[in-house]
């Protein structure tokens, strides 16, 4: 399916009944080179990457529901790379660059807009961490700004900054980072990878993994068996679920996130902005809407919903930051199943199973990392190394202690 | 969610802090030959089950007692409650 603004004009005139699907429904063929596992933003990427730089298109991508129903389809939009450790900054600025190239790339309109985000400092010593984690993203040639309270003052008048608990004493900016619409990354990766002969199949779920002798042979689905030289899980949420098919047992808990959009309201927010002393972001939808979260409900769950408690601590995050947020009704709230990792940092990695590959352990940071995460996942399925930015994100990580822990919370997954 | 505490009767979890899968109970031994193993896999490796789970909860803003859970993360319907204490008693620990 191609676009132009003569088809556009075109189809206006005959009542839009000529547009085609955007990509082929085929039936499973009995065997690929690779079969993916999971296609929502990762697994498609992923195909598009393979078929696209590495010449790879003999692919399924197998979705159990429909395509880009789980967390791409559920998530808050928010574009960055402003971590700090090695193992994990220089992935996030080479996702960064190719979210800035993307629509050009696929040729599709995902509506990526660099709005910034800013990360709100409370205190001198928060102040100080934010300015070091700046420095470590130069480092990684990332973009970093300090931004002290006047300069936040002129900007930003509707802060609270001289809230008596949490002052607001200033921010770390990125001004590179943004926001996307979400669902059409999807589109655009699945359009680009079936053009380009990779078989996307919906409604196919997997119900085992066949293993002989240690090595993956293929998968059993409910449309029939399909053999595989090459197997890789990239569920997100439902990580363990299949791993377990495998026998694995991994170093993630699944968790509910919860997020908020508010009605239609006139602009008011100039980008993403971050509560520092708290768990609170918020950015403004192009529709209007505020689109908010918090923090994980932090018990292990599969149920796609929270509950109250954290609907409470997100709201009072808001309340401590922009008190006008509390002149907004809520419209919708939603929850979506989240990888947490022990350390907080994800897994692309081969599995002790031969042909068998995990990506996985995105904790509630994998929108942001879906076009990198599909091109390392690429390099490794393709080429059996890692790519040289993901080189950390091993699954033995914590037996050998080289763990990626950005807030140094240890390994309790609902801390992070 | 509401945790029917064995001693406190029916409480808001939200007086509860979520500590994780029961089988933290099971600490193994230091002085295991595959100590090391063990250890890596007691503190970080996971069954992460959809469907029936035992898990730890901790009454903070109560009692200070140590629960054992069993939730379905599928439903959010929790179907027992027992003092953690007991649970470990049980299982030949804390002797």
């Amino acid at each position: 399916m191609r676009y132009s603004a003569f088809k556009i004009f075109t189809q206006g005139l005959t009542g839009n009944k000529g547009w085609k699907p955007v990509w082929r429904e085929p039936d499973p063929k009995p065997e690929y080179d690779i079969v993916i596992i999971g296609g929502g933003g990762h697994g498609l990427s992923t195909a598009y990457y393979l078929a696209k730089e590495y010449g790879l298109t003999n692919v399924a991508v197998l979705e159990k529901g429909w395509l880009g129903s789980g967390n791409i389809g559920r998530n808050t939009t928010i574009i960055r790379s402003n971590y700090m450790l090695p193992g994990n900054e220089p992935f996030y600025e080479f996702s960064m660059k190719l979210w800035e190239n993307l629509e050009q790339d696929f040729n599709y309109n995902a509506m990526i807009s660099q709005r910034s985000i800013l990360n709100l400092v409370h205190s001198d010593a928060q102040r100080d961490a934010f300015i070091r984690r700046g420095n470590a993203m130069f480092l990684a040639g990332a973009d970093a700004e300090y931004a002290d309270e006047a300069q936040l003052r002129r900007e930003l008048p509707f802060l609270d900054f001289d809230n008596a608990r949490f002052p607001i004493k200033g921010g770390l900016y990125q001004r590179r980072g943004g926001t996307v619409r979400h669902d059409a990354v999807a589109w655009g990766y699945a359009r680009g990878a079936d053009s380009r002969g990779v078989d996307i199949i919906q409604n196919c779920e997997v119900t085992g993994i066949d293993i002989e002798n240690g090595v993956c042979r293929g998968v059993q689905t409910s449309r029939g068996p399909i053999r595989a030289k090459k197997v890789a899980m990239c569920v997100a949420g439902s990580s363990g679920r299949v791993a377990a098919m495998a026998g694995m047992r991994l170093p993630i808990e699944s968790h509910v996130l919860q997020a908020f959009v508010s009605e239609g309201l006139k602009p008011v927010l100039p980008g993403v902005i971050t509560f520092g002393a708290g768990h609170f972001y918020v950015s403004q939808s192009d529709k209007g809407g505020l689109v908010f979260g918090g923090d994980i409900d932090g018990y292990n769950t599969y149920a796609q919903r929270g509950n109250l408690p954290v609907v409470e601590d997100v709201a009072e995050g808001g309340m401590a930051i922009m008190p006008m947020i509390g002149r907004a009704r809520l419209l919708r709230s939603w929850g979506g199943i989240m990888d947490m990792s022990m350390d907080g940092s994800p897994f692309i990695d081969k599995t002790h199973i031969g042909g068998l590959y995990f990506n996985g352990g995105w904790c509630y940071g994998g929108f942001k990392a879906t076009p990198a995460s599909g091109y390392c996942y690429a390099h490794l399925l393709a080429r059996d190394t890692p790519h040289p930015v993901a080189t950390e994100m091993r699954l033995d990580r914590f037996k050998r202690g080289h763990i990626i822990d950005e807030k140094g919370q240890g390994n309790q997954p609902n801390l992070h | 969610m509401i945790i029917n505490h064995p001693h406190l009767g029916p409480r808001d979890a939200a007086e509860f802090i979520y500590l994780g899968d029961a089988s933290l109970i099971d600490r193994p031994d230091w002085q295991d030959e595959n100590a090391t193993e063990k250890f890596y896999e007691y503190g970080y490796l996971r069954n992460n089950p959809a469907g029936e789970h035992q898990e730890l909860w901790y009454h903070e803003q109560g009692d200070r007692s140590w629960l054992v859970v069993t939730r379905n993360t599928l439903t959010h319907e929790i179907t027992k409650v027992e003092m953690a204490r007991d649970v470990a008693r049980a299982r030949g620990r804390s002797k």
